[in-house]
């Protein structure tokens, strides 16, 4: 009997020591500068709030820890989009001020693989920017830092929460180089195949409510060989 | 005891990872795609949006009928003329099987009209529509890029209302038909190849 009891209680220490080491693995590297960020393009920085609150409109599921804003929005409740989010942001350029409109859409990806410390939302945004045009950007996201280094210690802490300084690239593909692959449409933009980044920056995060202060950041790199417009 | 209290350490671990490897962490619902083949070429791809069932979102400066109650639209001059929709779409068996963006706006002399379809078990779809409607009410678009299963399709987009006639009580008002043609687009050809064409 005690055997049995060893061995149980053995398999449980087995699977939190999997289960830390799985958080802890040194074999799993933040992904570092971005590429665009020594890529000398020309570029266009937009930054925008991720917060649900401060959004114009964000929905997901009703169930998630995000709460959809406004409270009276329709809710992503059906099976095949239960698992997806979709807001509507201001934009602002570089300078704070007030740049277009962006929409997301975000789907948790069947290719998250938590073994790999891969934690994937498959994206699409849709900006439309009155000084350049309107554009399509989509791309992988990888989750893990943020889950890592922001969600998990706000779950040790007992009060649930987090504060500090997190800034990181959430883009991970589909771009060799961990970039996300966007189309102009219109405007300057027209017919122009681009490359960007989103990056999250957070400073406070509770367990209970989600994101409290944070802010998102895309930088679209303009072709190289393309006299590109003004940039911010 | 100690080999046991070792050995099930080592159990506990190897289940943990084994459970990780064979369970997907996420695993999103399906509905069946419902494709038929274009006489010219292509496949096609019927969704509609019930409306107003399926509105999540009508966003316009200044706008009295917007959705949702209590959307609170910036005041920005740069928004001047933008109008943007955001819906649950539907297949052809009229179930929910994604989330689309409509937006409008002028810019100098350019109508911008443009859809996102979002479909979270295959990928999203992005079209340009043309500004004038052909007979029928119609919108012609093209289908300017797409991500994962629709990558590597190019082809077309067509939007057309349909005003409900049944005169149902609870039947929606009408409905937004979008019809999405896919076709393959030509790989290119290696430089060499050309040359030698």
């Amino acid at each position: 009997m005690k055997h049995i009891v060893s061995l149980l209680v053995g398999m449980a220490a087995g699977v939190m020591l999997f289960c830390l080491g799985l958080v802890y693995n040194p074999f799993i590297a933040d992904r570092g500068v971005s590429p665009l960020a020594v890529a000398g393009a020309d570029v266009i920085t937009l930054t925008f709030s991720p917060v649900p609150d401060e959004t114009i409109v964000y929905t997901n599921d009703g169930e998630s820890v995000h709460l959809p804003n406004p409270v009276r929005v329709q809710q992503l409740w059906e099976p095949p989009v239960r698992q997806t989010t979709a807001a509507v942001m201001q934009m602002r350029n570089a300078r704070g001020e007030p740049a277009g409109l962006g929409i997301k859409f975000g789907s948790r990806s069947e290719s998250t693989r938590l073994l790999r410390g891969d934690v994937i939302q498959d994206s699409a945004w849709y900006l439309y920017l009155p000084e350049h045009g309107s554009l399509f950007i989509h791309q992988s996201e990888d989750y893990w830092p943020f889950l890592r280094d922001v969600a998990f210690s706000a779950w040790r802490n007992s009060a649930n929460n987090w504060r500090g300084g997190w800034f990181g690239d959430t883009t991970a593909g589909p771009g060799a180089l961990g970039t996300a692959a966007a189309k102009g449409a219109s405007g300057e933009l027209r017919s122009l195949d681009m490359e960007a980044v989103e990056s999250l920056s957070v400073k406070a995060f509770s367990t209970d409510i989600g994101l409290i202060a944070a802010e998102g950041r895309l930088v679209i790199a303009m072709p190289e060989d393309e006299a590109a417009g003004e940039v911010d | 005891m100690i080999r046991t209290f070792l050995i099930g350490i080592i159990l506990g671990a190897v289940a943990a990872a084994g459970a990780l490897y064979a369970f997907p962490a996420v695993d999103q619902e399906r509905e069946p795609s419902l494709v038929s083949v274009a006489p010219n070429g292509g496949n096609i791809e019927m969704f509609h949006v019930n409306v107003p069932m399926d509105r999540v979102l009508v966003g316009a400066p200044s706008e009295a009928g917007a959705v949702p109650d209590g959307l609170e639209w910036p005041d920005d001059a740069s928004l001047v003329g933008v109008r943007t929709e955001m819906f649950k779409i539907r297949n052809a068996r009229d179930s929910v099987v994604g989330i689309a963006a409509r937006t409008t706006a002028t810019r100098g002399d350019e109508d911008i009209i443009d859809w996102v379809l979002h479909l979270p078990a295959r990928g999203s779809v992005f079209a340009s529509m043309e500004s004038n409607l052909r007979e029928g009410g119609i919108r012609d678009g093209a289908i300017r890029s797409g991500s994962r299963e629709f990558s590597s399709l190019g082809g077309s987009l067509t939007e057309r209302w349909i005003a409900d006639t049944s005169g149902d009580e609870d039947a929606p008002q009408g409905r937004i038909e979008l019809q999405a043609i896919y076709r393959g687009q030509p790989e290119r050809l290696a430089d060499e190849q050309e040359a030698v064409e």
